[in-house]
């Protein structure tokens, strides 16, 4: 054995830390270029609808009376969908995680997980064909009992096409994202804190309120914002179920439009300014998404403290 | 406001695993009692059939009685939670929830099962309970705090204010200074002297110093083998199984000449 200096380095350990750190490198700025590409694109492309004269806007008025109706569309849909979703989500991943024995839970969670693989053209034509036939009963006895709530006000749709509905389609979608997140995070849960509350006299749901939700907490939120990502972004689900039209505040009388859904329908026709003034909506689109997930963040780091990470 | 405990026959399993085999143990009330042993010997099993905490584990049952003043813990009908608010636990690394002030560390188990108190109870509990911990000076200025941001003894220290905020009969303490420095073991120690004026203490310990400074009466545990089940071997005064033990086995180990 010779005596190695300590300025001396091993060749292949050190080359493979170097390949690895330039491969973890490229691959942070690649997300970040194609994000910027996506944005930049959107912008430039956005222009022109933006600065056209409000007469030449689909509908006469300008971008902004053209944009808003979708939006709040876009954003019924979406909180409809996790409304719906986010506690039977929860609900599902923690009788996985804490209460379903051992072979059932990986049973049930298989099955959920397989709820992803849908593709969401099966979920919109299930939604259309099926489930909005089937649930136009409930929308009529809604309006006749509960037609005092503007949201259901009648006469409810005779088709069952409304945005309720496709609320409820993206629901079913964006539960599997939900679940799986959320079940893996309960299990992550340390069993040192579990067993604290158990070791006080907690019953079973006592310890998961003191310690997995708890500890869950920003786990919980990021999934429902990645369920939330996709109630937004969905386009297939929503333009086979929803019988669109102008902004209503019912909820079951066919109308509302999201921003996915009217882009699909409209772009393979249009030409010119209308491409213009759809890639614009896109871009209202992408940046609801990004200040959702900033709202999100925001919401985990302000409880950085408490959060068990130190 | 402190019961004793009298275990007969207890076989502890895992699945079809004997891990404690016929353990009878007689623990007084108002009184420290450790139990030491080696490694894998089964003692920290054994202390967690004391208040079913070994139930967490699939698969883990008894056979025999473990009686509470009389009471059998494992007779029918009787519920694992409220056993546990009866006989509190302090676990080997300090766990105080992460997620809640220091504060409402200590009302944690007060405020279990819907028990509403008034903000003024609330603050004398914690006064009290944290004080009883030693740690009330440490503390008093940032109640609000998380109590993750404690040093280690101080987290242990919370742990023991939650345990006793409760007013249990008895405390289980799984080997409760392992993870921390010898100042802060000192303190504990100290607290540990001062709590069985109040409550029955059962201490699982490697540190075989502490048991001699800390207990009453020991007990030794021991295992003949891997895969065998884990014995009592010897039980009695403190100072007669460090001086003058009656087993073979429990003099090579307490004088360190242990396999």
């Amino acid at each position: 054995m010779t005596a190695t200096s300590l300025t001396s380095t091993q060749g292949a350990g050190r080359a493979g830390d170097k390949v690895f750190s330039g491969a973890a490198l490229a691959a942070g700025c690649l997300i970040l270029a194609v994000l910027f590409g996506v944005a930049l694109f959107l912008v430039v492309q956005a222009i022109p609808a933006l600065t056209a004269p409000a007469a030449e806007i689909q509908g006469g008025a300008g971008f902004f009376a053209y944009i808003w109706p979708i939006v709040i569309g876009t954003l019924i849909a979406a909180v409809i969908a996790l409304v719906i979703a986010t506690p039977i989500a929860i609900g599902v991943a923690l009788f996985i995680s804490h209460f379903a024995p051992r072979g059932l839970a990986a049973g049930l969670g298989y099955v959920v997980d397989l709820l992803a693989a849908i593709p969401s053209v099966v979920y919109g034509a299930w939604g259309a064909t099926f489930l909005a036939r089937e649930i136009s009963p409930a929308y009529n006895w809604l309006a006749d009992n509960m037609g005092w709530l503007p949201i259901f006000q009648g006469p409810a749709s005779a088709t069952g096409k409304t945005i309720l509905t496709a609320g409820i389609v993206l629901s079913v979608m964006v539960l599997p994202i939900i679940t799986s997140l959320s079940r893996e995070i309960f299990l992550q849960t340390p069993k040192l804190h579990e067993e604290a509350a158990l070791a006080l006299g907690a019953t079973r749901w006592e310890m998961i309120k003191m310690s997995v939700l708890p500890f869950a907490r920003p786990g919980i939120i990021s999934a429902v914002m990645l369920g939330l990502g996709r109630a937004l972004g969905e386009t297939m689900a929503v333009a086979l179920v929803l019988s669109s039209g102008a902004l209503t505040a019912s909820l079951i009388q066919s109308g509302n439009q999201t921003i996915a859904a009217e882009i699909a329908l409209n772009f393979p026709e249009a030409s010119g300014l209308k491409v213009s003034t759809l890639i614009a909506a896109g871009l209202v689109l992408f940046v609801i998404t990004l200040a959702v997930n900033m709202l999100a963040r925001w919401i985990i780091t302000r409880h950085k403290e408490f959060s068990g990470a130190n | 406001m402190s019961k004793r405990i009298d275990v007969k026959d207890l076989n502890v399993y895992y699945g079809d695993f004997l891990a404690v085999e016929d353990v009878s143990i007689n623990i007084d009330a108002k009184s420290v009692t450790a139990f030491i042993g080696p490694s894998g010997c089964g003692k920290s099993t054994f202390l967690r059939t004391l208040n079913r905490m070994h139930e967490v584990i699939p698969g883990a049952r008894v056979e025999g009685e473990v009686l509470l003043d009389g009471d059998n813990l494992y007779g029918p009908g009787v519920d694992p939670v409220t056993v546990r608010s009866q006989i509190g636990m302090v676990f080997q690394r300090p766990n105080p929830f992460p997620t809640m002030s220091i504060r409402d560390n200590v009302l944690a188990g007060v405020k279990l099962n819907n028990k509403k108190i008034s903000k003024g109870e609330a603050d004398v509990l914690v006064e009290r309970s944290l004080k009883g911990a030693n740690l009330w000076n440490e503390v008093k200025d940032r109640l609000d705090k998380p109590g993750s941001g404690l040093s280690g003894g101080q987290q242990q220290r919370l742990c023991i204010a939650r345990a006793i905020a409760v007013e249990p009969q008895v405390i289980l303490m799984d080997e409760p200074c392992s993870a921390l420095d010898p100042i802060s073991t000192l303190a504990i120690e100290d607290l540990i002297n001062e709590l069985k004026d109040q409550y029955t203490v059962v201490i699982v310990t490697h540190n075989m110093q502490q048991a001699a400074r800390v207990s009453d009466k020991t007990a030794f545990f021991n295992i003949a083998g891997t895969g065998k089940p884990g014995k009592l071997i010897e039980f009695g005064d403190t100072h007669t199984i460090f001086s003058n033990p009656v087993e073979k086995a429990t003099e090579d180990y307490v004088s360190g000449r242990f396999g």
